[in-house]
């Protein structure tokens, strides 16, 4: 079998017992990225050959001296071009920050590089993470490698696209309402976003501050819980890290039983607008989870109508403030032959940032601006407790909440670039575990009849990471979609 | 109108304005003016607010950063806790109510000296609430009201350079902790703004959180002030007056805004809501930008910044460490070293001069003296030289040993105070000094005898008027013992001896 379809754990295991070298590693992955990235477009990004093999000969020669292996030692990854990376640059998808070298590295980046990985590149992903398929990427949109017409989904598209397309064994998403789960559903992939603050957001270029959170997408559940062990724990340089215990992940993924789990199914997670093809997928899911022990119980969460708008409000007004960097003064794109101030600052933004950016932009500005500020952000925050609310009180009677990723599969390239309102909706049943703050979880659960794949969603108590990945391992084992395998057709 | 706001400004300049009739033709008299002031202190932290660069001053552009104050994409702020402690400790002296629970805002703008598009700010839940600071104002003590304190950090600095092409931004100073102050309108002239303003600054500088240095821009403050007729309750429509960077310009520009704000009043005519700039070599204020042009600074609170929570037990722990406070060690020093209110109010003015004063006190337990020599000598050579007593070439054991010199008669005072300037500017022992210019006193009886009886046969006929009862002529004998000695003859010793020998 070729090198590339592994699974993370299965190179881990034929790396660490010598069976395969860092070498042949970068160069099974150079030669997949040559084969493949033409029609996937995953990459902003890719390191230069020469580069990845020297750090594969390091890594090699380091290990005749002495035989220490890391978990992700050697393991050929795909970084999110909004997580900054020192020496390489990171363009958030945005012309504005086309060139931009960061001088330092992400918090996840600090602690990826001390069990020498092999960072293959850096992924494409809608402009500072604002979309759901990649389309307001500046660099051109990512393509779904099991239909090149349809979206990879977004922002993380094309993370989840490379890790889908076998173009890294596994890669760094951020999700804000739904920018890892949503893609890894759109591609067949795992996508897992930890509760808010057990990763640290520490040289995560900001979309929405009290909202992003990096996470794995990967092939498997075990290789997530891999990732995440990796990259969790609490970060002095961010004050929103949580300051506690992180747990080994991968002591999740070994029980294939949902034994005295109970399964919430939340009502208004199935309500209008949800695909019939996506319903049935979800239920037969749901069959499969009390199969194997869990109990399954109907719930309610009568917040979720207003999750949408609150997001919309909250995530925009902090993205207006997070943005407002991007001015031309300091580093990144400056508009030409300004002749003054202001002409310079409007210049640079009109010319620097795609519609999408400029349009949540504005929609921020105004939505803190004085008068409105009451009407607006501080609802959204009221109804952002409710929304908090809801889920506490149903995490009194369930462990795990069951629900889809995304209201349909995959739409076509171009089909709702022009309406915005649509776009969002995609991200409907992703965003209230961003706006509680919840870990969540996106798996494969079966593919559509056009052969798009479907996700499903997990969604558990804060810093509840573990009971989220042993039923989404559970689910997983029970099922085989994880055997079904794009083809890339030429 | 700014030609009449000049020449009433004079008329100010001459009489207390609101205590004394001005001279100009409108009468200031029918209007008492409201003044609340804003300080911007900056913290004494080693780090800056945010990220562990250090403060330092004066060093070249953009050495002293980081991609945190440098707002680099991806960076987060992490509270840096020294601030908050001083901001506490301030508040305690401050008598303030602390929010126990305070959060830190963004004040969102755009300037190229701002590298975040945002500042990082406190503001509808600062950490210092409600408190007061007692004034003393031509002798007569006053409570003022303080609104707030808040945590906030500092921007970089725009630099335009004249020769060159563009503008360049040193970014330095951005992330530099401030503690921003504000008072109710509490204050009605600018006298009241002085005494005011000093005793804040005595406060900082005391608590060691601020090191008071209103040029470099360390203590930086802004007054608004509104007019309203005498017997008024109701405010008039205030200015903001900024560019102030020293005590005097904050009295001028003051003095000048309120005769501008009566005249326009006067003249029927209404005070623009805006701010307003001190120009100091006009001597005038101008408008910087009105209220229709005032920023929407669209604040809400930081979500890369948790609340700030603060545990009543280590608040208890700080309110141990505030030291004595200007105003209650001037009460101290009158009660415990009977010195005048004048002097006690001389040697309080800085904590170190104090600090200097109780340190001499400690082995030269003669207050009066030591407040004297302080007073004249060692004040005048300071203010002279631009030192701090801190800094001062000669410490308080110094001045003791000095002053002990004089006490044991081993000096003259005459010759002590002759003495001072160069065992300031020398930095040499006293006790080196007074050797090395020989002016040991003579106080030794043999080697006074010896010259006395010279005296004695010299002026013989004095000797016979004085054994004659003309005791007056004792003055004169003694006199030119001295002279005889060069002036290094104890005079005391003189005397003593000198009736001696003439009444054998």
């Amino acid at each position: 079998m070729a090198l590339f379809k592994l699974t993370l754990k299965e190179l881990q295991e034929k790396f660490t017992s010598g069976e395969i070298s860092a070498g042949e590693i970068a160069r099974a992955y150079l030669l997949r990225i040559s084969q493949v990235e033409s029609k996937i477009k995953a990459y902003i990004s890719v390191n230069s050959k020469e580069s990845l093999l020297e750090n594969a000969q390091a890594i090699d020669d380091g290990l005749k001296a002495w035989r220490k292996t890391e978990p992700l030692m050697a393991m050929p990854l795909g970084i999110k071009d909004n997580i900054c990376t020192e020496g390489m640059r990171t363009t958030c998808g945005s012309r504005m920050l086309e060139h931009f070298v960061p001088p330092y590295n992400a918090t996840v980046m600090t602690r990826l590089k001390a069990q020498q990985p092999l960072i293959l590149g850096k992924t494409n992903l809608d402009e500072f993470a604002m979309g759901s398929s990649t389309e307001h990427s500046a660099f051109g949109p990512s393509r779904n490698p099991w239909s090149q017409k349809h979206i990879p989904g977004g922002s993380s598209g094309g993370s989840a696209a490379a890790v889908a397309a076998d173009e890294c064994v596994a890669a760094l998403g951020s999700d804000t309402g739904g920018s890892i789960r949503q893609p890894a559903a759109c591609c067949g992939v795992v996508g897992l976003k930890p509760t808010y603050g057990r990763v640290s957001r520490y040289g995560l270029v900001a979309f929405a501050s009290s909202l992003d959170q990096i996470g794995p997408i990967t092939k498997t559940v075990t290789d997530a819980a891999i990732m995440l062990n990796a990259i969790a724990g609490h970060d002095p340089l961010d004050s929103t890290s949580a300051n506690r215990d992180v747990p080994d992940f991968t002591k999740s993924t070994k029980k294939k039983d949902l034994k005295k789990l109970v399964i919430g199914i939340p009502h208004e997670y199935f309500a209008e607008g949800l695909d019939t093809e996506v319903a049935e997928k979800i239920h037969e899911a749901i069959q499969v989870l009390g199969g194997i022990g869990g109990k399954i119980q109907d719930v309610t969460l009568p917040s979720t109508g207003r999750a949408i708008a609150t997001y919309y409000l909250i995530a925009t007004a902090e993205a207006s403030s997070n943005l407002a960097r991007y001015d031309g003064v300091k580093y990144g794109f400056r508009a030409k032959e300004s002749q003054e101030l202001a002409e310079m600052y409007h210049s640079t933004r009109s010319q620097g940032f795609g519609p999408e950016v400029k349009r949540r932009i504005m929609l921020g500005t105004y939505a803190l601006s004085a008068g409105y500020y009451e009407a607006y952000y501080g609802k959204a925050q009221a109804v952002r407790t409710m929304i908090q609310r809801d889920f506490d009180a149903v995490f009194q009677e369930v462990d795990v909440l069951v629900s889809p990723v995304m209201p349909t599969p995959a739409f076509q390239l171009g089909e709702r670039l022009q309406d915005p309102l649509q776009m969002y909706l995609s991200d409907i049943y992703t965003i209230p575990a961003n706006l509680a703050g919840l870990p969540a979880i996106s798996i494969p659960c079966g593919l559509s009849s056009k052969g798009l794949p479907i996700g499903l969603q997990l969604m558990g108590r804060r810093f509840e990471e573990n009971i989220v990945l042993r039923a989404a391992y559970a689910y997983e084992q029970a099922t085989n979609w994880r055997s079904k395998r794009p083809v890339i057709r030429s | 109108m700014e030609n009449l706001a000049k020449s009433g400004a004079t008329a100010v300049d001459q009489s207390n304005f609101g205590q004394a009739p001005g001279e100009s033709r409108y009468n200031p008299m029918t209007f008492e003016p409201v003044i609340g002031v804003e300080v911007h202190a900056q913290l004494r932290t080693r780090t800056k607010l945010f990220c562990g660069c250090p403060t330092s001053f004066g060093l070249p552009p953009n050495t002293q950063v980081c991609p945190v104050c440098l707002g680099l994409p991806g960076s987060l702020p992490a509270l840096n806790q020294r601030a908050v402690e001083m901001a506490v400790r301030t508040g305690l002296a401050l008598n303030c109510e602390l929010i126990f629970s305070n959060q830190f805002s963004r004040k969102n703008y755009f300037y190229p000296d701002l590298p975040k598009g945002y500042q990082i700010s406190q503001y509808d839940l600062p950490i210092c609430g409600p408190g007061w600071l007692e004034i003393s104002v031509h002798g007569k003590s006053k409570k003022v009201r303080i609104r707030r304190a808040h945590l906030e950090e500092d921007a970089g600095k725009n630099v335009h350079n004249e020769q060159g092409e563009g503008s360049h931004v040193d970014l330095n100073r951005a992330g530099t902790p401030l503690l921003e102050i504000v008072t109710e309108p509490d204050l009605y002239s600018s006298d009241e703004v002085d005494a005011y303003l000093k005793a804040l600054r005595d406060l900082l500088v005391y608590l060691n959180v601020c090191d008071g240095n209103m040029e470099q821009g360390s203590f930086r403050c802004e007054p608004n002030v509104s007019l309203r007729p005498q017997g008024q309750d109701t405010l008039g429509t205030k200015v903001e007056l900024k560019n102030i960077n020293s005590f005097r310009y904050a009295k001028d520009a003051l003095n000048y805004e309120i005769i501008r704000q009566a005249e326009l009043l006067g003249e029927g005519g209404a005070v623009q809501q805006e701010t307003r700039l001190w120009d100091v070599n006009k001597g005038q204020t101008a408008v910087m930008r009105s209220k229709e042009a005032a920023h929407d600074y669209r604040y809400f609170p930081d979500p890369d910044l948790l609340p700030v929570t603060l545990d009543s037990q280590w608040i208890e722990e700080l309110s141990h460490t505030i030291p004595e406070l200007p105003s209650s060690r001037l009460q101290r020093f009158v009660q415990d070293y009977h010195l005048s209110e004048y002097d006690a109010a001389v040697l309080t003015d800085s904590k170190g001069l104090a600090d200097y004063f109780e340190s001499c006190v400690t082995h030269f337990p003669h207050p009066k003296t030591v407040s004297n020599w302080m007073t004249g000598e060692l004040l005048r050579e300071l203010n002279a030289s631009g030192i701090s007593p801190e800094a001062s070439p000669v410490s308080p054991e110094r001045l003791v040993e000095l002053l002990q010199l004089v006490d044991s008669g081993t000096v003259s005072l005459k010759a002590a105070r002759e003495l001072f300037p160069e065992l300031y500017s020398t930095g040499m022992t006293p006790e080196q000094l007074v050797k090395e210019k020989s002016l040991v006193q003579v106080s030794d009886e043999g080697q006074l005898n010896v010259i006395i009886e010279e005296v004695l046969s010299k002026h013989s006929a004095q000797v016979e008027q004085y054994r004659g009862g003309k005791e007056a002529v004792l003055g004169f004998l003694v006199g030119q013992v001295m002279k005889a000695s060069k002036g290094k003859a104890n005079p005391g010793k003189v005397n003593e001896l000198l009736k001696c020998s003439l009444a054998s």
